[in-house]
């Protein structure tokens, strides 16, 4: 054993380091962030998000990206709401209709981890392959089937995590009054409400900031998508696409591209936070 | 009516129960929808012998994975040598030393880093990562690089793992018992002696299971990396050498696959290789970290 004084002196490292490490890690959002705003803040306009790319606009010319916005938020919003209306009666049934402790529900919660973990570069690589197989090209259809499939995921154990902190006599009382399952669910929804919209906003932060798998399905386009079956622009590939022209213009709107992103990726952060403390005031 | 009720009921839990098999099929068609489009190439050519070739060349019918394996290895390590001791020791800091008042600011931070998305973690390592490599970590090592190398895609995946690994740590060191602390602090243990040779002792199949969803995490990466590492098919030699991670292979070919035999069913192949891996390391974890929450429940 050393002595007390070298000990003491190397707690003191120790929380030093520590420490450190911590600023370190918080600090690379603030980092991140800060080289966002400063490269993109001097080439926002308002011309950026109004219009769309007008001839040469990879050159360097007019227009805007009015075409990514517009495609990732169709996209993202269908794919949210279709995995919203799949995730939450799954998450319902795993927890109301059977047991917890049973074989099917244990299984399957696994699964949904499981699937939670694999990249989005393998759903959109399945996802084009299907597409090929059946002969449809890349569309917005495409990358919305594959984006719910992605959130699923997350909606399910979102709203998993929700129901759990609601203590299991709920469930019973309501039962004992000679309420169905069915009722039971309707209660517990109605108990979770602000929480299953941070389920639904996390997902659409996935869905909206995902590249992998919208590259492969859902192409890219200048127009509007207007369309199920034409392909559409989304903000990511806009911002990736901008990034590797040579064209220093094109690549000022890429980092004010990036800020536009990153602006709607706050908006739906801080939105997710009032919505959890209102839950936590919701608690039983 | 009870009995409208009841066939409300029965209709609810039989359409749940389907949308919850239709969802977990998904597993089931990745993995044979990947498996039979790699078929052609397993006719072509033995397993090791595509992990193994160093050549890729698939106008010549050359596909050998290892530098693209090569590429994704050596990036996910250097990503791993950075977050590993930051974020090990920021959850020690967080669950053993920080204020509730430090904890409720830092966590939140964290799951905002979360939710930024790839893409602009990729623009930040090229706007940032790639030219501090190329003109102040490469010449103190005498070395010249445009900066896109395995070192810049390291560090943005370093970055983009922190908040997995934090989360999942933090957690899994808040089911240690208080009273092991409480019994190796009174012995008169400093807090780090206790750190050290109690709580990380006990917490360590929990923090391997965060560490291996981390690596799973780093090696489906795409967009980010693809970014940043500048995509040569060349076994990397050196951190300051750019790689060709396997996200980025399919990412990058996707579009001229079609037009030259066997390359899309080498593609689906990687695929293949990514999806069997992470879902190997997903399942593994997931299964230390249940039973780790099953105990602490109990």
């Amino acid at each position: 054993m050393d002595n007390l004084k070298t000990r003491l002196f190397k707690e003191k490292v120790a929380k030093g380091f520590m420490q450190l490490s911590g600023m370190l890690v918080t600090g690379s959002l603030f980092f991140i962030i800060g080289t966002i705003l400063y490269k993109g803040l001097p080439y926002l306009s308002w011309e950026m998000i109004t219009q769309l790319p007008k001839g040469g606009f990879y050159m360097g010319k007019e227009g805007g990206i009015l075409n990514a916005i517009l495609g990732s938020l169709y996209l993202a919003g269908v794919a949210t709401v279709l995995a919203t209306i799949i995730g939450v009666p799954i998450a319902l049934f795993l927890n109301i209709y059977i047991k917890t402790s049973s074989k099917l529900a244990q299984y399957s919660k696994l699964m949904f981890d499981i699937l939670y973990g694999i990249p989005s570069i393998v759903y959109g690589a399945v996802g084009f392959t299907i597409m090929v197989y059946f002969g449809i090209r890349a569309s917005l259809l495409g990358g919305i089937i594959t984006i719910t499939l992605l959130t699923i995921p997350i909606v399910v154990r979102t709203v998993d995590e929700l129901i759990r902190t609601v203590p299991n006599d709920l469930k019973h009382v309501t039962l004992s009054l000679g309420a169905t399952n069915w009722e039971v669910a309707k209660v517990f929804i109605l108990h979770i409400k602000p929480g299953i919209f941070t389920a639904i906003l996390l997902a659409f932060g996935r869905a909206i900031g995902d590249v992998a798998g919208v590259l492969l399905t859902t192409g890219f386009s200048d127009n509007l998508p207007r369309y199920i079956d034409e392909p559409a622009a989304t903000l990511p590939l806009a911002i990736f696409f901008q990034l590797s022209s040579p064209i220093p213009e094109v690549q000022g709107r890429a980092y004010a591209s990036a800020l536009i992103l990153t602006f709607i990726i706050l908006i739906i952060v801080i939105c997710t936070h009032i919505l959890s403390s209102k839950q936590n005031k919701h608690k039983l | 009516m009870l009995r409208t009720r009841l066939i409300k009921n029965a209709i609810a839990k039989q359409s749940s129960f389907v949308l919850l098999l239709i969802s977990l099929s998904v597993v089931i068609i990745i993995g044979i929808g990947l498996t039979f489009k790699s078929i052609p190439l397993f006719e072509s050519f033995n397993i090791w012998d595509l992990l193994t070739n160093h050549v890729w060349a698939p106008m010549k019918g050359s596909f050998g994975f290892l530098p693209f394996i090569m590429g994704t290895l050596s990036v996910t390590l250097v990503a791993l040598l950075i977050s590993c001791p930051l974020c090990i020791l920021s959850s020690i800091y967080l669950t053993e030393y920080a204020s509730n008042a430090l904890k409720n600011m830092v966590l939140p931070l964290i799951n905002v880093l979360a939710a930024i998305p790839p893409v602009l973690y990729g623009v930040w390592g090229v706007l940032f990562i790639v030219p501090a490599i190329q003109s102040y970590i490469a010449p103190l090592f005498g070395v010249s690089t445009s900066g896109y190398t395995i070192l810049a895609g390291g560090i943005v995946l370093s970055v983009m793992i922190f908040p997995i690994m934090i989360s999942i740590m933090v957690e899994v060191l808040k089911t240690i018992p208080a009273e092991l602390k409480a019994a190796s602090l009174s012995l008169g243990a400093t807090k780090w002696e206790t750190a050290q040779k109690v709580i990380l002792r006990k917490a360590k199949p929990g923090i391997i299971a965060a560490i291996v969803l981390a690596i799973s995490r780093a090696f489906g990466e795409t967009i980010a990396v693809l970014m940043v590492c500048g995509n040569v098919s060349k076994i990397p030699t050196s951190i300051f050498d750019a790689g060709y991670p396997i996200p980025a292979l399919i990412a990058n070919n996707f579009g001229e696959m079609m037009s030259i035999p066997l390359y899309d069913s080498a593609l689906m192949f990687s695929a293949l290789l990514l999806f069997v891996i992470i879902f190997g390391f997903n399942l593994i974890s997931r299964i230390i970290l249940n039973r780790l929450e099953g105990k602490h429940n109990g």
